[in-house]
């Protein structure tokens, strides 16, 4: 078996090496009553050809999004990931190394995290960053936690604007540590209304910009209130290209940020891997969840980096630790590091500019159509638009024409009422052959 | 002073003691690099966890040796953890606790008595 | 205090006993920042000009302070990653050792088949009706989980091990609620547990109560009863979390009694998966009581560690906890497969969502990629070869270094104390350290905290005969000048100052926590 390199001979030699005539002595600690004599009831081994066929099919049951004109958003977004990124991350010594914890031979790892770091910071403008989380949602519910810990109260208001996933993971995750949870209702410019259900238990207040419906909000004012109370701001994005644009959510005020990093440098995937961008005032810092790579110096004053303020992590504070968490979402952090660093500010910049440039020519077209309404005042790319009948079957119908037409608010939130809402979005990929179709089909589906 | 076997030690003054950890146990914790102290107005009984010290690898308790009542925390000591490698029996104290009961803090090692337990570990 | 010394130096002393740093040792060169490489105006991305007033109706919105982000040219960028991966060591490179973590091969066709458009450029939320051949593969996987741990549900979405971990628990905190156990709030975790264990027991809001290990690395099954016993508060036990094997490399024998009493206790039994590698295919969890186990699809199923991440942690659960499992699930109708995103009534009884979209699909294509490739058969082979090469190690190295349960055979991982290193005046770590100078990556040190100077050493399945004994000769040459090092000082010395051989020396580690330098910043 081509992944077992033990042979017959080998192992004959090895066993008597080990003062044992057969493997099974080596399991002699099983209870015979549960040991399987034979292999699960399962297909045996299969070459490449065989398993290559095999996935093949499978994949071929799949629509790729890019085999057609396709507009969804809602957390995750179809971007161009330059080429030689997927190639680099494929090296060995990045794809098959293991957390930089014998840091003298994981400087790879260790700097590219740094430069992470640093990219994260600069982004989202905020003093410091970690070494990545999971993704944008686990993010969000690790931000309420921390602002629990840091506050010392109990409560955390989560904005109508807020994507559900993302509000969804926050509940579970607050539910073992008791904090409450107020989830204002959804709507399309839903921000500010947070600071109508603020108390004296508040610990944080979450707000999404852009947000679920797209809308781009100044959290500023929104950021004064809070500080006034004493209340953490906790600001999401999910289109992280968004910040090659709009303000950023530190320059607003925010307390700690938390993004979502798919857009760069990683694939769809079909929801994951994805990345978690974690970033916070330094005075919070020891609070922070998350692996966290440092400068320093090797014995021979040579500049290094190592994983750092372990202390709060689970494998020395255990149940004490600020987290779970053992994991970062390496791999995809790198190949985040790497697209960002070609694309560098004048990239990102052109890039977001470019992607909100079509999302004005794709709001436009779709505002043409009768019927058809778009109720997100400031977009950058991505926006809701509001149909005369509900969203979720007309994408269906949309999808049998080949175009996929966003995704229906009622997939997110089917209790929410807002069933005529479809959220739909564009990035560089999309064409204007791409909108022309869509335009076409939906007035035709309209009609 | 006065010592505990948990490596802590107190000094009394009128109602007010300060407290530290010995300079065995800062030598055994290898480089200290922060110190959590305890918040002020925080009520404890002897044996509960007054502070934590962190080296790079390990996070180590440090328990009240006496009930009492945190009036001071050090404040310097989270900038300056180095201190506690430097100066554990002096400049780098911890915290100051308004004891309940003198008598806890005279009922605890010497000197001397610390030494001698010491001699045995 | 409760001193948590673990005797290794964390800064390094200066000696002066290599050659000076020059930045570049022959081909492996010194690399800067980007910070310090790149510049604000370059881009290695050629995008079209946008318009002029392409963001005018954003007003104010817009961000007009500088970032702070340099670019590079596609040849810099390529460049500079090349050069920074050469600083790492990895898998492809030679034996990783490393207990716990099951480094074993991570198999190129996995990598080719996830990438396959029709994987890797599915929207999660596209129409489900368009992502047919996702739903079935989700589906697939979940058979082959199920039948290979003889458990009667799976719990795909986890993103990692310790996310597992915190699935299992919600859902047996969510099957004691609908019970009326919510009085139920401890949880029972050995002494030699993982660290992910108590931090996510803590986390679900539960109290932890260590349980003590007999001398032969296993539970003490006695404290475990005296701990599950209702006059003794065991009527408020919610959950015990047990690794098994375990994380001493040991296989519980008494796993049977184990979850008996447990259950009997009212309590469930979560089974953290870490070590199933030593025995996929040669016993099921279900068949030894478990009711939650979280698998590492980074560890036994093979998808690359990348550096440190991601992972995917589904959990494996038991008819009585199959109905809190997170949303979203996979089932099949006569319309096809779809995702239960919103369940309602009777299938309502999840304890929520664990996070956005539906798991790790990424990893779910390299796993099933995987087990297709090693079948019922190889997976059994799996579990035999990384047992048996674990043992092979242990019967090579255990009569220079002390195990630490010399009795009867290991699993899948060999675990040695620091005994042996006595009066040599040298720690686990300067030995480990001197592993790097002889090509390898040292074993996992200091872990399980039950075995003092604990090292852990698990090569897996994927390594030849020849590896192994290439391995072995390296750490029996080190361990053989390591003893020496009694007598020699200058034996000692060296194990002192490694690595010399590595891209940098030992690093200060105290520096970097009592002065965090966390990003780059403009030099004054």
């Amino acid at each position: 078996m081509r992944y077992l390199p033990i042979t017959a001979e080998d192992r004959a030699h090895m066993l008597s090496a080990v003062g044992a005539s057969d493997i099974d002595d080596l399991f002699v600690d099983v209870p015979a009553s549960v040991r399987l004599s034979a292999p699960v009831d399962l297909p045996a081994h299969q070459g490449e050809i065989a398993v290559e066929r095999a996935l093949a099919a499978l994949a071929a049951k799949n629509r790729p999004a890019g085999a057609g004109p396709s507009f969804c958003g809602a957390g995750a977004y179809r971007h161009h990931v330059p080429a030689s990124v997927d190639h680099i991350i494929q090296r060995s010594e990045f794809l098959t190394s293991y957390t930089p914890y014998q840091p003298e031979i994981a400087q790879g790892t260790l700097q590219a995290l740094f430069e992470f770091q640093t990219q994260v910071a600069a982004l989202t403008g905020m003093e410091v960053a970690n070494a990545s989380l999971y993704d944008g949602s686990t993010a969000c519910g690790e931000a309420v936690l921390m602002a629990a810990r840091v506050t010392r109260r109990a409560k955390a208001v989560l904005s109508g604007g807020l994507h559900p996933h993302y509000a969804a993971a926050v509940q579970t995750l607050a539910r073992g540590p008791g904090i409450a949870i107020q989830q204002m209702p959804a709507a399309i410019d839903a921000e500010a209304a947070v600071l109508e259900a603020i108390d004296a238990d508040t610990a944080c207040v979450v707000v999404q910009t852009p947000n679920v419906f797209g809308q781009a909000t100044d959290v500023s004012a929104i950021a004064e209130a809070c500080r006034a109370k004493g209340v953490l701001l906790i600001v999401t994005v999910t289109e992280v290209v968004s910040l090659g644009l709009l303000k950023s959510p530190g320059e607003m005020g925010a307390d700690i940020v938390v993004a979502e990093g798919q857009s760069i440098g990683n694939a769809l995937n079909f929801g994951g891997p994805y990345v978690g961008l974690f970033a916070a005032r330094e005075k919070l810092l020891r609070q922070m969840p998350g692996r966290m790579c440092g400068e320093t110096v090797d014995a021979d004053g040579q500049r290094g980096f190592v994983l750092t303020l372990s202390t709060r992590e689970q494998h020395i504070r255990r149940e004490k630790a600020t987290s779970n968490i053992c994991t970062n979402s390496g791999l995809c952090a790198l190949a985040f590091t790497i697209h960002m660093s070609l694309l560098g500010e004048t990239g990102l910049r052109r890039l977001a500019l470019l992607n909100h440039q079509i999302a004005r020519t794709l709001k436009d077209a779709l505002a043409a159509i009768p019927g058809v309404e778009i109720p997100t005042t400031r977009y950058f790319n991505e926006f809701a638009v509001r149909l005369p009948a509900p969203a979720a079957p007309v994408v269906e119908t949309l999808a049998g024409k080949g175009v996929l037409a966003g995704v229906p608010f009622s997939r997110l939130a089917p209790d929410a009422g807002l069933d005529d809402l479809l959220i739909v979005s564009a990035t560089e990929l999309t064409t204007l052959d791409d909108i022309a179709a869509f335009a076409a089909a939906l007035t035709e589906v309209l009609a | 002073m006065r010592f505990t076997k948990d490596h802590e030690w107190i000094e009394l003054d009128g109602d007010i003691a300060t407290v530290g950890i010995t300079a065995y146990a800062a030598e055994h914790l290898g480089d200290v690099v922060f110190v959590e102290t305890p918040e002020i107005g925080k009520s404890v009984k002897a044996g509960d966890p007054l502070a934590v010290v962190e080296s790079v690898k390990a996070a180590s308790d440090v328990y009240s040796p006496v009930d009492g009542v945190v009036v001071e925390a050090q404040p310097g000591l989270s900038d300056h953890p180095e201190a506690v490698n430097q100066d554990p029996e002096g400049e780098a104290w911890f915290a100051k606790l308004k004891v309940a009961d003198p008598a806890q803090v005279e009922a605890l090692m010497d000197r001397d008595a610390y030494q001698a337990f010491l001699d045995t570990l | 205090m409760n001193m948590q010394t673990v005797g290794r130096p964390t800064r390094p002393e200066t000696t002066a006993a290599t050659a000076p740093p020059t930045g570049a040792q022959g081909l492996l060169q010194a690399e800067p920042l980007i910070f310090e490489l790149g510049n604000w105006d370059k881009t290695g991305v050629d995008l079209p000009e946008p318009d002029a007033g392409a963001a005018d109706d954003l007003g104010d919105l817009v961000r007009t302070a500088p970032i702070g982000l340099p670019g590079l040219s596609e040849p810099e960028g390529v460049r500079h990653y090349v050069r920074l991966s050469q600083r790492n060591h990895a898998i492809d490179l030679a034996l990783y050792p490393l207990g716990s973590c099951t480094m074993k091969h991570n198999p190129r066709l996995n990598e080719k088949l996830a990438r396959l458009p029709g994987f890797a450029d599915l929207h999660p939320l596209q129409p489900q009706s368009t992502v047919q051949g996702a739903l079935e593969l989700m589906d697939q996987l979940t058979h082959w989980l199920k039948t290979l741990t003889g458990m009667a549900a799976v719990a795909l979405p986890p993103k990692a091990g310790a996310h597992g971990e915190l699935c299992g628990l919600l859902a047996i905190h969510a099957a004691h609620a609908a019970k009326g156990e919510g009085h139920r709030t401890k949880v029972l975790v050995p002494s030699s547990a993982h660290g992910t264990n108590p931090a996510t027991a803590a986390f679900v809001g539960y109290a932890v109560e260590e349980i003590a290990q007999g001398p032969d690395g296993r539970v003490d099954l006695a404290d475990l009863a005296a701990k599950l016993d209702p006059a003794n508060g065991g009527g408020d036990v919610a959950a015990l979390m047990l690794t098994n094997p375990n994380t001493c490399g040991l296989f519980e024998r008494d796993i049977l009694e184990i979850a008996r009493l447990t259950h009997e206790a009212g309590a469930y039994f979560y089974c953290d998966g870490a070590n199933f590698n030593a025995i996929v295919g040669k016993v099921r969890p279900g068949d030894l009581g478990v009711d939650a186990m979280h698998i590492n699809l980074h560890k036994t199923f093979s998808t690359p560690h990348g550096g440190g991440g991601p992972g995917a942690g589904p959990v494996v659960l038991s008819e009585a906890l199959a109905p809190f499992a997170p949303q979203p699930w996979v089932v099949k109708d006569a319309a096809g497969w779809r995702l239960e995103e919103h369940a309602v009534g009777e299938a309502a009884q999840g304890f929520g969502r664990l996070s956005a979209f539906h798991g790790q699909m990424g990893m779910f294509v390299r796993a099933y990629a995987y087990m297709l490739s090693h079948g019922a058969d190889g997976l059994r082979q799996v579990a035999e070869d990384a047992v048996l090469n674990a043992n092979y190690i242990k019967a090579r190295l255990q009569d220079l270094m002390t195990p630490a349960f010399p009795e009867g055979p290991c699993m899948h991982e060999a675990l040695f104390s620091d005994a042996w290193l006595d009066d040599t005046g040298l720690t686990t770590l300067d030995f480990a350290k001197a592993m790097i100078d002889a090509g390898f990556h040292p074993m996992t040190m200091y872990f399980p905290l039950v075995v003092r100077g604990a090292m852990l050493i698990e090569p897996t399945e994927t390594e030849s005969r020849a590896e192994l004994d290439r391995f072995c000769d390296a750490v029996r040459g080190l361990a053989i000048e390591a003893l020496s090092a009694r007598e020699d000082e200058a034996a000692r010395e060296r194990f002192k100052a490694a690595p010399v051989k590595a891209p940098l020396r030992r690093l200060d580690e105290t520096l970097a926590a009592r002065k965090p330098r966390l990003k780059w910043t403009e030099p004054a």
